[in-house]
């Protein structure tokens, strides 16, 4: 096998994990605080793809419009999630998982056919600026820059949620509204608030992802649909609630496709499957602590 | 002996229905016949589902798996190994429950949401094998124009072979819950710990569920093959999961049932608002929503609370004495 064919495989694998984990990140902190199965976590991922395609649109040629919809995407998808979870969700924290779950469910399917309704069912796709695009030579191993850019970015992400709920207020209640919310509530602490704030980050992350992953793919209807079942998978095999867990998944899960091109091309996706199926059957909660 | 089971009027009420499904053929059109054929098929599958979900409090994920593997498995027998029909026809629910059994075994060592997940990951496992695997399953294309004996080939042929299948099915099943596996499952289901505690092997218990659920979920995949003489990925997809979900909610899913009324609304609704609008899906999902908030007993449950004041006075006497407690 050619060693420079398995390093570039390895690294395009190694890329789409940042962009797995930066979305399963979002839905494992809502996951780990509001005990939500968000849905609709892939359809708020969707609208973050295709607002940056909007968006770079508008600006066209402007190369500052990557980055401009690397940071208004987020921001809409946080507007759209702080509506739905001030509009409706908020209403619903103490009902039962299955509720929650086709809760999100409707949601869902209401937000595929807002994007329907906005951008039709053609494929779109969005060129990355200038200084991102093409690839470094390394002797005669070729390094898409663009991967290298998410590479670099996915562990800040990381970094930045562990500050967060480490180090920041907000993290700190949010991580004990994940143990015993009545009890940060009787501290006299907003609970619905810091759930709202929970809500809302997963979204923004939902939202980074979506604008992420538009350079690298064509951006369609129906990209919800294969993301959220991989971020859950991710999640599950993470530990629900566990960001690190999150990375971890990610990693198995987008590395293990890659490799999979190696050995069987036609059935490359269904080795993260399979990876996946493995790593439950031994660890059934996952590979580290969840915070449930 | 028979009243111990069915009280005399509900006898009478699915009597009438019968009758009046086995004589509608001779003025209906024959669109409403196919109509209602899906619809049998459609409610066959919700009340499989919420045979583990409603009666068992299982959390099944995944439940589309088994209709699509029994619909997978009778249109590859028939279309691979060209087996008559008589063969490959039961060896759909055969397979599916075989593949309950196999994911059940696994999922039943955890509880709740993690068993939700690890069906999830598994069924999917399922699902993207028959998508990739063209040369056998047609990949994403699926299978058409499944060659099916003579007499299913017209839609009044399928009409009365579902019908008198589903029938039984449904009777099977009721059978299955008045029995005392199905009382210990519904104990089980309210109370894990406490089944544990005298005696009841929870998962094994839980495991038979699955199987049996598995079993009618894939006649119902079998039926879906006599009515659409296709199949397509999406029967296995975690989508349709979700869907078969929203019709036990919406008729109730602690009635027997209301899985049948959830699924004749759900059909009924999407024929008609796909008839005016692309936007179907947004219809479901705006009246998902406004069932979560308004109606989370479902229709039947709402109808039994609203129509039955004596009950829920006897209830609400049995809470005082409990409070008092």
């Amino acid at each position: 096998m050619d060693p420079s064919a398995v390093a570039s495989l390895l690294l395009v694998g190694l890329a789409r994990a940042m962009i797995l984990f930066i979305v399963a990140a979002g839905l494992t902190f809502v996951l780990g605080v509001l005990r939500v199965p968000n849905i609709a976590h892939g359809s708020l991922y969707m609208i973050g793809a295709f607002t940056a395609f909007t968006i770079a649109e508008v600006l066209g040629k402007n190369p500052a419009g990557f980055w401009i919809a690397l940071v208004v995407a987020p921001l809409v998808v946080a507007a759209v999630g702080l509506i739905i979870e001030r509009g409706l969700l908020s209403h619903l924290y103490q009902r039962e998982h299955l509720m929650l779950i086709l809760f999100t469910f409707g949601i869902m399917l209401i937000l595929n056919d807002m994007v329907k309704f906005v951008w039709g069912a053609d494929y779109r796709s969005v060129t990355p600026p200038e200084i991102l695009d093409g690839s470094f030579t390394l002797g005669d191993f070729a390094i898409p820059r663009y991967s290298i850019f998410l590479l670099i970015l996915g562990p800040l992400v990381a970094l930045g949620l562990w500050l967060l709920s480490n180090k920041t207020r907000l993290g700190k209640i949010s991580r004990a509204a994940a143990v015993d919310r009545e009890m940060v509530g009787v501290l006299g602490i907003n609970v619905s608030w810091v759930f709202a704030a929970a809500f809302v980050i997963g979204c923004l992350l939902a939202g980074l992802g979506g604008a992420l992953v538009a350079p690298t793919t064509s951006i369609s209807l129906g990209m919800d649909h294969t993301i959220i079942i991989e971020c859950f998978l991710i999640v599950t095999i993470g530990g629900l609630g566990n960001t690190w867990g999150a990375l971890i998944g990610a990693l198995l899960f987008g590395v293990s496709q890659s490799l999979g091109l190696l050995f069987l091309p036609q059935y490359a996706i269904v080795f993260p499957y399979a990876i996946v199926v493995i790593v439950l059957l031994l660890r059934p909660r996952g590979l580290l602590r969840s915070v449930w | 002996m028979f009243n111990k089971f069915v009280e005399p009027r509900w006898l009478l009420l699915t009597l009438a229905l019968l009758a009046a499904l086995l004589f509608l053929p001779l003025v209906a059109p024959l669109f409403y016949i196919y109509i209602i054929s899906v619809i049998f098929v459609t409610a066959l599958l919700a009340m499989s589902l919420n045979l583990v979900l409603g009666y068992g409090g299982i959390y099944q994920f995944h439940h589309a798996v088994f209709y699509g593997v029994g619909a997978y498995t009778a249109a590859l027998l028939i279309t691979q190994l060209s087996l008559p029909a008589w063969i490959s026809f039961p060896a759909g629910p055969l397979v599916a429950a075989l593949t309950g059994l196999l994911i059940g075994a696994f999922c039943v060592r955890l509880t709740k949401l993690y068993f939700g997940m690890l069906q999830i990951a598994l069924g999917s496992l399922i699902w993207i094998i028959v998508y990739r695997w063209y040369d056998v399953t047609g990949g994403d294309n699926g299978i058409h124009d499944i060659p099916l004996p003579e007499f299913l080939t017209s839609i009044h042929g399928a009409y009365y072979f579902v019908l008198i299948i589903a029938a039984v099915c449904v009777a099977l099943m009721y059978l299955i819950i008045k029995s005392p596996f199905g009382a210990t499952l519904q104990a089980i289901r309210d109370n894990p710990q406490r089944c544990e505690a005298i005696g009841i092997n929870v998962q094994h218990h839980q495991l038979i569920a699955i199987v049996i659920a598995a079993f009618f979920g894939g006649v119902a995949g079998v039926m879906f093959v006599t009515v659409e003489r296709s199949v397509f990925p999406g029967l296995l997809f975690w989508v349709l999961s979700l869907e078969i979900f929203v019709m036990c909610l919406l008729g109730g899913w602690f009635t027997f049932a209301g899985p049948i009324l959830g699924a004749a609304i759900v059909v009924a609704l999407r024929t008609v608002a796909s008839r005016y609008t692309d936007y179907w899906t947004t219809v479901l999902g705006i009246m998902l929503i406004l069932l979560i908030f308004f109606l989370p007993e479902g229709v039947m449950g709402w109808a039994r609370e609203r129509f039955k004041p004596r009950a829920s006075a006897a209830d609400k006497r049995g809470r005082e004495l409990d409070a008092a407690r």
